[in-house]
């Protein structure tokens, strides 16, 4: 891998679940230190597409992660480049925050070995970053919606991945919440130089943050630019079947639902 | 790559003191203890009662390079050495390789309610035993006696083909809740204790056999049920043991656990493949005891903490204890007869069953 490669490619991507073509020939090149956001209605396969790219989800075509075949990674090796956090993650009964967190040094953990003085630094330096250190030995089943957002982004920085993948992180947080998640992802990309790929349902949070949309519709990539470029009404009203007025704000296209009469 | 936090955060000088799961000295001490002093009792107390004193100087005078008089007499040492001894001994093994296979199995399969038996694996393991029992008897020889060393192999093979068809009946359709696994197990009991009424039937003379091991007995223990079991035991405990971490890795999921860096399958089979190897030993010398993989492992969780790191190496040793303690209630609570362990251990765990499943049937809704 060179500094050149880009940190996501995807050529002819394809993905068939249960008979159902998921996804249909995606092809996408992702840069370094770029925000990319894939939106697209429900069932556009954007979740499998996050899977595909990783190799986590089995998916013919080709993918590949820092210039390197995505699918022949070993678990650990693809760890180190890649963090996630689900849509809707495991909270295990029980687990204390710092535990949890501790779980993102996995692949950095040798196998058969315990954490060192320097995993607990890195998660030291990540829980304080998150202003979740008052909490470090709180169980998470007691924690609030919007901390244990925060815990599981803690989890996925703890990995020190280049790339963070995010499914839906501010579906289940009020706006003032979303707007803090999505503030601390986009210093803590500037920091460090991290690569950003979410999915996202909500169009006018989509635009406010992301460098780049990607529209997925029918298993394919049917619009990629700047979010003024991609979420448009007509765009919209095509993939969506949304009757919506668009209304560019400077910050981002606001997206107006207009009801019907 | 996450470095310190910024120079203008606030929280930069911020030290707090982190404190992981690990396991703590002091519940490896209580471990032990139990287990030393469960020995101790366990030898001494029964139809004849042993000094504890003189049965503790003993015990210690056969630890390498330490001689020591006892004070006991010939026939004191020859019941203690060769009846006692080998009997709380494999009581030790066989009750930590049980609780080691039930809490393993609670994390393998996300399931607090998993143990040995409820999954059906000791009877898969019990129709192995059988089928050697009633073919060594059929092929004529040594009709009785103890078992052949190949045994816990032949049990092996009837626990994997148990816990592959519980887990391939309770994957299907998707239901992840608790009960749905051991419903499976109930079934997959129900049809290799079947199988293994058949094989018994076929031979009168084996029924005695097959029920005289089944209820559950570490009485006729010998040394050479020890040396049976042993090899086994080391083997489980490496493996379960060496993969502690791990279960604390699956307790977020498949899908999370290959994302933080975790081969999920192949980490279940592994495990899976180990569990049912202890409980397949422990089954062919002592029969079925039930409920000590699911109080047990419980417990310590309990007191001592959620972690793998905690709850393996814990359980093992209290488990131990607890059948060795079980088995001096069935030794003495109907003197001179003795009751069946498992009819013991079933009198504490069912009621605890009952607690693990409210509670879990709670956590869920």
């Amino acid at each position: 891998m060179t500094a050149a490669d880009p940190v996501i490619e995807t050529r002819g991507l394809r993905v068939e679940l249960g008979g159902n073509r998921i996804l249909d020939g995606v092809d996408l090149v992702v840069h370094a230190g770029e925000w990319v956001t894939v939106i697209g209605p429900n069932g556009a396969g954007k979740s499998t597409f996050l899977g595909a790219v990783t190799g986590l989800v089995p998916a013919a075509g080709e993918a590949y992660l820092l210039g390197r075949d995505a699918r022949r990674m070993r678990h650990r090796e693809r760890a180190r480049l890649v963090a996630s956090v689900a849509q809707s993650p495991v909270v295990p009964p029980g687990v204390t925050v710092l535990d949890y967190v501790l779980l993102g040094r996995t692949a950095h953990i040798p196998r058969f070995g315990r954490e060192s003085a320097a995993d607990l630094d890195v998660v030291h330096d990540v829980l304080v970053r998150l202003e979740l250190h008052p909490f470090t030995g709180r169980v998470l089943t007691t924690l609030s919606g919007g901390e244990l957002q925060r815990v599981f982004l803690a989890r996925a920085l703890a990995q020190q991945a280049r790339l963070l993948l995010l499914d839906e992180p501010t579906s289940a947080l009020d706006i003032g919440h979303q707007q803090e998640v999505l503030d601390l992802v986009d210093a803590l990309r500037r920091d460090h130089e991290l690569t950003v790929l979410t999915t996202m349902h909500d169009l006018s949070i989509t635009g406010a943050y992301a460098d780049r949309v990607v529209l997925l519709a029918g298993g394919r990539v049917v619009a990629d630019g700047t979010p003024r470029e991609v979420i448009t009404e007509a765009a919209l009203a095509t993939h969506y079947q949304a009757r919506v007025r668009v209304i560019d704000t400077g910050d981002g296209p606001l997206v107006v639902p207009i009801r019907a009469r | 790559m996450v470095k310190p936090a910024d120079r203008d955060t606030p929280a930069q000088h911020v030290r707090v003191p982190l404190r992981p799961a690990r396991l703590r000295p002091v519940w490896l001490v209580v471990g032990l203890l139990a287990v030393v002093g469960s020995l101790v009792v366990g030898v001494s107390v029964g139809p004849v009662n042993l000094p504890p004193t003189g049965v503790a100087r003993e015990l210690v005078s056969l630890l390498p390079w330490v001689d020591l008089d006892s004070g006991l007499s010939e026939r004191q040492q020859a019941l203690l050495l060769e009846l006692r001894l080998p009997r709380v001994v494999l009581g030790l093994l066989v009750g930590g390789l049980l609780a080691l296979a039930g809490a393993c199995y609670q994390g393998v399969f996300r399931n607090p309610l998993a143990d040995p038996h409820l999954l059906g694996v000791a009877a898969g393991a019990g129709l192995g035993v059988t089928a050697v029992i009633t073919l060594r008897r059929s092929g004529g020889g040594a009709a009785t006696g103890a078992l052949p060393f190949g045994t816990p192999l032949a049990a092996f093979v009837g626990a994997i083909a148990a816990v592959t068809m519980t887990y391939a009946l309770a994957s299907r359709g998707g239901d992840r809740a608790p009960s749905t696994l051991i419903l499976s197990g109930v079934a997959v009991s129900a049809f290799l204790a079947a199988g293994q009424t058949f094989l018994m039937q076929r031979d009168a003379d084996a029924i005695r056999e097959v029920y005289s091991w089944l209820l559950g007995r570490l009485g006729t223990a010998g040394w050479r049920d020890v040396l049976l079991v042993l090899p086994y035991a080391i083997v489980t405990a490496a493996v379960v043991l060496l993969h502690r971490r791990d279960l604390d890795v699956l307790s977020v999921g498949d899908a999370e656990a290959s994302a933080l860096g975790l081969d999920p399958q192949r980490t279940r089979y592994l495990l899976t493949a180990a569990a049912s190897l202890g409980t397949a030993a422990a089954v062919s010398v002592s029969g079925l005891i039930g409920f000590v993989g699911i109080i047990v492992p419980h417990t310590v969780r309990l007191l001592a903490g959620v972690g793998y790191r905690t709850i393996l190496p814990v359980s093992a040793l209290v488990g131990g204890a607890f059948l060795v303690l079980a088995d001096l209630v069935a030794r003495t609570a109907a003197a001179p007869a003795e009751v069946p362990i498992g009819v013991v251990t079933a009198f504490l765990g069912a009621p605890f069953f009952v607690l693990v499943l409210r509670t879990s049937t709670a956590a869920r809704s």
